[in-house]
């Protein structure tokens, strides 16, 4: 088993005709997912590189019972497609596109919450359950299937822990970037409760940085609900408190949000605390004794 | 992106939200012209992108034409340090004049983004004024909070329970009501990030009106609004961030000596930390990105070893969109373009790595490889002690 995506997940990807949809698309293709075929607007009826597309979400759930949508439009219309995907009734929808005005997001989130769909990002490289299947542009071949569950803000700083946990033969049964978005989908608490019920995921892997409090709630949920290991990494240790932006900032965050404030409070929770990003696959070795 | 305060009290007189007459000046003489059109007593204001100005001395009252000229020679050209401002501070290139208000109370109002509740949140306290800040350390509760509906926004009975919130009755109850939403407006049709106004006030004559403003924009909405883009002013910007900008390069000045140059800011930010465990300062924070050219990563070089205090560079790149060869490419070009001539530290994993390895090892440069993150962090530090 493994959560949100396997080898039965049917995925339509919007932006499928941009350099970026096309190239991964293909990618995701080699790497075993079913990618039924693609959406963009005013190109219904043709195939591209291979992929049939269509005008709209609701016509590719209807014709392939696509059950993902993976987007990868440009900044300026992703809310709107996103909104699309979750008006089709596509249960999971996992945006990659960087940039989206954070205004965009707060509303095609709030249209998401009166549905059924659930977003993963954006702003995030996506979902991958290793040997079945890679929704989203994660090199891959890094992966291999196993016990430990990641998920974690940031893109490439995944790709380096799930190195690291390959290289140790550690191998993975989902991993989930839930984006760097000051707004986002699917949080940590999101992914922490599908993790905790998942028969095959022994162990958790997390990966934090500073800004927000979705890690302090993360830390309350792991207190109160989760009983598998966690291994936890915050970065941004050393970074320089940021220049202050006026007030707000300051008072909406009420001391939150710095690195070590994020460590106490995961710490307290009962998760292991990895100082060092060189150190995170061996900890998890250590947690799990391998 | 920031802008000063009197292009942001242009943008709320737009909305309606009322503030004092005033004018920019670049020269005393402007001032002194400016403050005998106001007449009578006037504020003049430094204009840089940070507040805590009044603790700094950047605020300065006068009685008359004369005494604004007075101020503002004092003002133009000194470099203003705030809690908000880098630490070399900033140059002050231009004031406010602006008539005195007679202040009654200084109350807080802001609005920007809560994160939690994924929406927007209008926060008001009658405890306004330069110390807002302690207000909400220790007495949290004075600050009075209204979240906007995410698709609807503030509605007309959160406004008022905020103006009421403020102690406010009558005509100022009236006058706040709508301040607030005009601000509310504002932040929303211009992608504002923060709206603050510090003080709000309420004068003698029983007016309410913005003494201050502030307003930040968010940097991914800027395409749709051109005329916000005009407001940019570039001096307030350190000059290699506003270089990187143009090649679409996340890049932060920092005091250390090891350049780091990375893809992805959760792993730029990872590799600061492991250069600071392994003893050494980062030199920079430095994103080039997912889907880096060989122009830009050449761009990136560029900029990060022309800060003087840069004695190594660490190159710590995990391919994914990102591919090793494209990356192996731009340094390449980079270091044989800029002769460059300080130590490279290189770790490389991902996509094309194999690739990307052999055409740095065919170059002929002397560039130190790493086997991982802990080891190039290792050598970047020892090469950048020299
Ligand atoms: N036009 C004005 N008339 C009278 N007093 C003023 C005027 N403008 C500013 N002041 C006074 O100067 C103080 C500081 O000014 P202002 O709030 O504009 O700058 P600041 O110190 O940078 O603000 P902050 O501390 O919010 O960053 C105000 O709290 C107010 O008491
Ligand atoms: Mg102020």
């Amino acid at each position: 088993m493994s959560i949100l995506v396997d080898r039965s997940t049917r995925v339509v990807v919007q932006g499928i005709t941009g350099r970026e949809g096309a190239f991964h698309a293909a990618r995701c293709k080699e790497y075993g997912t079913i990618i039924v075929g693609g959406v963009t607007p005013g190109k219904g009826g043709t195939t591209h590189e291979g992929f049939p597309v269509w005008n709209t979400v609701a016509e590719a759930v209807a014709s392939e019972g696509a059950n993902c949508a993976l987007i990868f439009v440009p900044p300026a219309a992703a809310a709107d497609a996103i909104m699309e995907a979750a008006a089709a009734a596509v249960p999971l929808v996992v945006c990659i596109t960087e940039g989206i005005p954070v205004g965009d997001l707060v509303k095609a989130k709030h249209f998401l919450a009166g549905t059924s769909s659930r977003l993963i990002g954006a702003n995030c490289p996506g979902v991958i359950t290793p040997e079945q299947a890679k929704i989203g542009i994660m090199p891959g071949h890094i992966h291999r299937a196993g016990p430990v569950g990641v998920v974690s803000r940031s893109g490439t700083l995944t790709y380096e822990v799930v190195g690291q946990l390959t290289g140790r033969s550690i191998g993975q049964s989902t991993c989930v970037g839930i984006g760097g978005d000051p707004v986002n989908g699917t949080s940590f608490v999101d992914v922490l409760r599908l993790f905790n019920d998942d028969p095959e995921t022994r162990a958790i892997m997390m990966i934090g940085e500073i800004g927000g409090t979705a890690e302090e709630e993360a830390a309350a949920f792991v207190k109160a609900k989760v009983k598998k290991p966690i291994v936890a990494f915050i970065c941004g240790q050393t970074a320089p408190p940021g220049r202050r932006m006026g007030h707000a900032g300051a008072i909406i965050a009420g001391g939150k949000g710095t690195a070590a404030e994020k460590m106490k409070a995961l710490e307290d929770a009962g998760a292991t605390l990895v100082r060092s990003p060189a150190d995170m696959g061996a900890t998890m070795a250590k947690v799990i004794g391998r | 992106m920031k802008i000063h305060e009197y292009q942001a009290k242009a943008l709320l007189r737009e909305f309606g939200v009322p503030v004092p007459r005033g004018e920019v000046a670049t020269t005393p003489a402007d001032a002194k012209a400016a403050a005998a059109r106001l007449g009578g007593r006037v504020v003049v204001k430094a204009q840089v992108h940070a507040g805590g100005r009044g603790k700094a001395g950047g605020i300065k009252v006068a009685d008359d034409a004369e005494g604004a000229e007075r101020a503002a020679r004092q003002i133009l050209g000194m470099r203003l340090k705030s809690p908000q401002t880098p630490p070399g501070g900033i140059e002050v290139r231009s004031v406010l004049v602006e008539e005195a208000s007679a202040v009654a109370r200084e109350l807080y109002l802001s609005i920007t983004l809560d994160r939690a509740r994924a929406t927007h949140v209008v926060m008001a306290s009658e405890a306004g004024g330069m110390d807002i800040e302690e207000v909400a350390a220790r007495t949290p509760d004075k600050i009075i909070r209204q979240w906007a509906h995410p698709a609807l926004g503030i509605q007309d009975f959160q406004a008022r329970r905020l103006a009421y919130g403020l102690g406010l009755a009558g005509a100022q109850f009236k006058q706040a009501v709508a301040l607030i939403r005009g601000l509310f407006a504002l932040y929303l049709a211009r992608d504002a990030s923060l709206a603050e106004v510090n003080p709000l006030v309420v004068t003698k004559e029983g007016r309410v009106l913005a003494l201050d403003a502030k307003l930040n924009f968010d940097d991914n909405a800027l395409w749709r609004h051109p005329a916000i883009v005009a407001l940019r002013d570039v001096n307030e910007e350190d000059p290699l961030d506003v270089e990187a900008s143009k090649y679409n390069l996340n890049y932060i000045k920092l005091d250390g000596n090891v350049g780091c140059m990375v893809n992805g800011a959760g792993l730029a930010m990872a590799t600061m930390d492991i250069v600071k465990l392994a003893g050494g300062e980062p030199a920079n924070f430095l994103d080039v990105g997912g889907g880096a050219s060989p122009e830009q990563i050449e761009n990136a070089f560029r900029i990060l070893s022309s800060d003087p205090s840069v004695k190594a560079v660490f190159i710590n790149v995990f391919g994914g969109i990102l591919r090793c060869d494209r990356l192996a490419a731009g340094v390449i070009a980079a270091i044989r373009n800029l002769g460059l001539r300080l130590p490279v530290v290189v770790r490389m994993e991902g996509t094309n790595v194999e690739l990307g390895r052999q055409m740095l090892a065919e170059s002929g440069l002397a560039l130190t490889n790493a086997a991982d993150m802990g080891d190039g962090a290792k050598k970047a530090v020892a090469l950048a002690r020299g």
